[in-house]
């Protein structure tokens, strides 16, 4: 404090309060650019949902209060139901992509030459975007040209139409979604094989732990951490699900591979009409069922940081 | 080290984990190397119905000379660079701030401000769709490339400062007392102690926000329309739409628009890496 006797008044008010000002001033673009377009957009969509609006003009003006009045067609909208139904099928089936990935990460766990190149190329599949994903899945899928079917034939079995089938279709977009996520999840458990403790194996393996035993009892537990983050990657990728089938069948055939994310926007933004109240309606719905995961998450973290700091 | 080394088995077992390992590779990849083998097929091949047999003949240079010459393709990637360096750099710029105040000080809020950043990088696009797309129109920056990096650089700031602000966390907190006493300013202690060490971390982030915005292919759609914005996964639909059916022309196309975050991943492999796994290993 003696210090700042000898400062210029104003240079001293600012050099006391130097410890809030700081961090302050460091926060302020970041969160004023992140409360503009993230918070306040998510406070406006729960506004928006309760009116009838067209997208033209101002909300209050043009557009017209229905109250609850969207989410009641919710409850009656087909559509709707079987995009819900399709998001719980993407749950359930892209959870795979976390043993899938620890299965592979296990394969290729080990120190031979040329594994290095190895792993980089199973990897690789993450690093494309997911409208090629989806690209090169539907021609893997398609019913004359596609290799899928090629190889079927040569085994003798029947050829089978994956996209154009109403039964089959989203199974082939999860499937074609599995492959990158399987990736990541590999990579995360081949970094999280590496810290595994060398020591607590080698006692396992003393005690005569060996295989399966040794995996569930000693390294699954140790991989902990990596598990954690496949798993909050996978559920939110799941829900995200939208370019793979954009791009893939565009909902079809009959809307049978809608979820939720794509038929808010084909509510609100395509072809079929502008509905922006009725889209933001499902896109609340989407939010709060993510939001039972983001809480989990959160509460998982704060946990952490709390252990951290004792 | 889990699974036992194979060098500690039998030479059988050895020979035949090397040789499975590639088999396992090419199954793998084996939708993309379909793509490959069209894309450098000729068109009369398609029609013959010659799929998969030897392709009549190699049309490497001819196929994707068109993709370049014949397409708004070169213009989408242009696009597409336009919109991602100025993201990576905002982005980037935005959350080194971020983090350098949540990781440092200690003040009312800080975890609740930090808990924000984390949980908005989780909220589903569709939530923001309407007001954003609205928000933009406004500001006159619908069909902009700059509509499309504001938003992005505010979106991924939340995904950047988690990143930063445990980065920052995890440093010698003894550097910057040390720099307190010695009565440097804050600011200073920002740029010239904290900066230099989070180099690692700001090049994991650029490689991974690099990736990720190439990739989008949502807010492309909402916020842009036609070849003067729209980056390249989304012109890439225009583009199949102009060569539809000539697979050898879509493969070869979908291979140029997927290219660069491909080659920036295996350039900057450790720090593509690091960045993905970050908290895995801790």
């Amino acid at each position: 404090m003696t210090v700042a006797v000898d400062l210029p008044p104003e240079q001293g008010w600012f050099r006391r309060n130097r410890m809030t000002l700081t961090p302050l001033l460091f926060l302020l673009p970041g969160v004023l650019f992140f409360a503009v377009y993230v918070v306040i957009p998510i406070f406006q969509s729960f506004y928006i949902s309760t009116y009838e609006w067209n997208g033209l003009g101002e909300l209050q003006e043009q557009g017209e209060f229905v109250g609850m009045g969207n989410y009641r067609e919710l409850m009656g909208d087909r559509a709707f139901e079987v995009s819900l139904w399709n998001n719980v099928k993407w749950l359930a089936l892209y959870l795979l992509a976390i043993p899938g990935g620890l299965f592979i990460a296990l394969f290729l766990n080990q120190t031979v030459t040329g594994i290095r190149i190895y792993k980089s190329l199973f990897f690789f599949p993450f690093v494309l975007s997911q409208v090629v994903v989806g690209l090169v899945f539907s021609w893997f899928y398609l019913p004359r040209e596609g290799l899928l079917n090629a190889a079927l034939t040569l085994f003798g079995m029947e050829p089978i139409n994956v996209l154009g089938d109403p039964t089959l279709a989203t199974y082939g977009i999860i499937a074609a979604g599995l492959w990158p996520q399987t990736a990541y999840c590999m990579i995360l458990y081949l970094t999280g094989l590496n810290a595994v403790d060398p020591e607590q194996i080698e006692a396992a393996r003393l005690d005569g732990a060996k295989g399966w035993r040794m995996l569930w009892h000693v390294v699954i537990p140790q991989l902990r951490p990596a598990t954690f983050i496949a798993f909050v990657v996978t559920i939110i990728g799941a829900l995200r699900s939208f370019d793979l089938i954009s791009v893939m069948t565009n909902g079809g055939p009959f809307g049978s591979t809608r979820v939720l994310s794509f038929y808010m926007f084909e509510k609100a933004l395509s072809e079929y009409g502008f509905r922006m109240g009725y889209g933001s309606a499902i896109a609340v719905v989407l939010f709060l069922i993510m939001l039972v995961f983001i809480a989990y998450f959160l509460w998982s973290m704060w946990r952490e940081e709390r252990e951290a700091r004792r | 080290m889990f699974p036992t080394p194979i060098q500690k088995r039998p030479r059988s077992t050895q020979v035949a984990y090397q040789a499975l390992v590639p088999v396992a590779l090419i199954l793998w990849l084996l939708p993309l190397i379909a793509v490959a083998l069209f894309s450098i097929r000729p068109l009369a091949d398609f029609s013959n119905g010659n799929y998969w047999g030897w392709p009549s003949s190699f049309e490497l240079f001819t196929n994707y000379g068109r993709v370049f010459l014949e397409s708004d393709m070169p213009r989408y990637l242009w696009n597409s660079v336009l919109i991602t360096v100025p993201t990576v750099i905002g982005a980037v710029a935005l959350s080194c701030m971020t983090g350098f105040a949540l990781g440092i000080y200690r003040f009312r809020g800080n975890l609740l401000i930090f808990f924000m950043f984390i949980a908005g990088n989780f909220v589903p696009f569709q939530i923001l769709m309407v007001p954003v797309r609205d928000l933009t129109v406004d500001l006159n920056l619908y069909d902009t490339k700059l509509g499309l990096v504001l938003f992005h650089v505010a979106f991924q700031t939340g995904f950047c400062t988690l990143f930063m602000r445990n980065f920052i966390r995890a440093l010698p907190y003894e550097l910057i007392e040390a720099a307190r006493v010695e009565g440097v300013a804050e600011w200073r202690i920002f740029w010239y102690v904290v900066l230099p060490l989070m180099k690692p971390a700001i090049a994991a982030l650029a490689v991974l926000i690099f990736t990720f915005i190439w990739n989008d292919y949502f807010w492309a759609v909402v916020l842009t329309q036609g070849p003067d914005a729209q980056p390249v996964t989304a012109g890439i639909t225009s583009f199949n739409s102009q060569f539809v059916a000539q697979y050898h022309l879509m493969s070869a196309g979908s291979i140029v628009a997927a290219l660069p975050p491909v080659a920036m991943f295996f350039l900057m492999q450790r720090h593509f890496i690091a960045g993905l796994t970050l908290g895995a290993v801790k």
